[in-house]
């Protein structure tokens, strides 16, 4: 069932992207665009394979900094989430903040950290994406802690449970799954801020650098190759994050 | 009745809900009771008349608005604290990403009971319940009464000396029901716990209590506390003349507490 369910769910996605591809492929033969404007499926698959492993080692660097920039972002945000839960005054001191950093593109501070921290370091871009990822988890994980039953608050009383053991044992596993949808968004913030935080400077040994030089050099086709390694590196960490996801829930044994 | 203290006395109180919109409700209204250690009252009569709202206020989940509960002589709070009874809610209240075999032992995990005596006891519990089957199984796969009856055993864990339950036994089958409710006086027996039970069951309530406490609705009180003095609670129980006399006691109390016009609502004669 499950089986047969996801097959089904997977199918219709390929079918449509063959097709894309296909239709794309054609329309730039049949109207032979100039690589420049837009260049072919063929011609990027191409250069896909002549520079795989450049494109590996750009992607190792920028996938490094998106998942230090993950793993950073997604602990405080699940940290400063218990504290804003436990304590009143400081979610409404945070709230402001949160929907500031909500808005406000954060890798347009690129070039304030890069001067911060020197320009052969990639701790500018691994804050970036930290605080890029902040805002998901703190918001996603902050609601999960709030979906607490009636019930089993007045167990955890009954109990005379301490504050540590109703979050260790009753609130943060109820938000399991607030968390773990927040991973999952915030995943590919990291990656994009990650990437776009090199367009503004610092080590030269990334993907997001090697696209705009790429381009810069006139190599379009080249370019392209590098946006798909982008796309693959996004994709392998919304699908990580996807499955430890799925993989969590259904450990858990639904709700 | 070798009871020598009170388990619970409450005296003269007075419960009102201040409602969002800045209504009222007088839950409950000079209500005065007396359960005696070892003793088994059941809390009788129509829906919303508030035996929830009472047992609530002896778990110290909610504050009295006026008047006072003392828990083994001791303020709900302290005894709250100390752990001094078990309650089973009208929803089972289980933890949905824990096992049943986790959910059970729970509180013996928040009380620190190491791995070992945890594990012996829920496998007690497990076959006291008859769900030794399904000790690894999670809530979601467990029919309503199923998970009644894990909210039950998680309930008596730690053998408290009183178990507040809220109509424990609503969700189960007939027959499921005799067993826990044989269970159940089998237990108390054995514990010496005294119980305060909500029920709709009047025959449930009968073949249960030392006492039946008639309660009725706007604002909520007791109307009538009718003793049940058998001499033993077993099968035979059920079919016994006395047993049938203080069904009919109930009942003509519940009707005689209750609106002329509307009768008793929520209540079931089976
Ligand atoms: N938190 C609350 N806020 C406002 N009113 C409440 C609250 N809890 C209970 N009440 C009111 O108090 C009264 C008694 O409620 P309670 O739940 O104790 O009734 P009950 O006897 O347990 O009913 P049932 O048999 O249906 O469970 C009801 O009128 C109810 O609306
Ligand atoms: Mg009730």
């Amino acid at each position: 069932m499950r089986g047969a369910t996801t097959a089904r769910t997977m199918l219709a996605p390929a079918v449509l992207g063959v097709v894309a591809i296909a239709l794309w492929q054609l329309l730039v033969v049949a109207f032979d665009v100039a690589p420049f404007l837009v260049p072919s499926p063929s011609g990027i698959a191409d250069a896909f394979a002549r520079s795989l492993s450049h494109i590996v080692d750009a992607a190792r660097v920028t996938g490094l900094n998106a998942l230090i920039g993950l793993v950073m972002g997604a602990l405080t945000g699940i940290l400063v989430a218990i504290l804003a839960n436990a304590l009143r005054v400081m979610s409404q001191m945070l709230a402001p903040l949160v929907a500031a950093l909500a808005v406000i593109p954060i890798v347009a501070l690129a070039p304030v950290f890069y001067a911060m921290f020197g320009a052969a370091a990639h701790t500018g871009r691994q804050i970036i994406a930290a605080i890029a990822v902040f805002v998901p988890m703190y918001l996603n994980t902050l609601n999960g802690l709030r979906q607490v039953e009636p019930v089993h608050r007045d167990l955890m009383r009954s109990y005379a449970a301490t504050a540590e053991q109703a979050n260790r044992l009753l609130l943060l596993p109820g938000a399991v799954p607030y968390v773990l949808n927040g991973l999952k968004i915030g995943s590919s913030l990291a990656v994009i801020s990650a990437l776009i935080a090199e367009y503004f400077g610092g080590p030269a040994n990334g993907l997001g650098k090697a696209i705009t030089s790429a381009a810069a050099g006139s190599n379009y086709t080249g370019a392209w190759a590098y946006v798909l390694g982008a796309v693959l590196l996004g994709a392998l960490f919304y699908g990580v994050t996807a499955g430890i996801e799925a993989w969590a829930l259904r450990r858990r044994g639904g709700s | 009745m070798s009871a020598t203290r009170a388990a619970v006395t409450i005296s003269g109180v007075d419960k009102v809900f201040r409602t969002r919109k800045g209504g009222e409700v007088h839950a409950l209204s000079d209500v005065s009771l007396e359960v005696a250690a070892g003793e088994f009252v059941s809390l009788i009569g129509p829906s919303g008349c508030g035996k929830s709202t009472l047992m609530r206020l002896v778990a110290d989940l909610d504050p009295v608005t006026s008047g006072t509960i003392e828990v083994f002589g001791k303020s709900v709070e302290q005894a709250r604290k100390d752990q001094d009874y078990g309650i089973a809610f009208q929803q089972a209240g289980l933890l949905p990403w824990r096992t049943v075999r986790a959910n059970i032992e729970l509180p013996l995990e928040i009380h620190g009971v190491e791995a070992r005596a945890r594990r012996e006891r829920s496998d007690e519990l497990l076959a006291l319940i008859g769900l030794e089957d399904f000790a690894d199984h999670h809530p979601d796969q467990l029919s309503g009464g199923m998970k009644q009856r894990v909210a039950i055993a998680r309930s008596m864990a730690e053998r408290p000396r009183l178990l507040l339950m809220d109509e424990p036994f609503g969700a189960l089958d007939e027959m499921t029901r005799e067993h826990m409710q044989n269970e159940l006086v089998a237990l108390c027996q054995e514990t010496g716990a005294a119980v305060i039970f909500v029920t709709h069951s009047i025959p449930e309530a009968v073949f249960l209590s030392d006492r039946v406490v008639v309660m009725s609705p706007r604002p909520g009180r007791i109307t009538d506390v009718i003793d049940l003095s058998f001499s033993s609670r077993d099968e035979e129980l059920r079919e016994d003349a006395a047993f049938y006399e203080g069904v009919t006691a109930v009942r003509s109390a519940l009707h005689g507490g209750a609106d002329a016009s509307s009768g008793p609502r929520g209540v079931e004669n089976r």
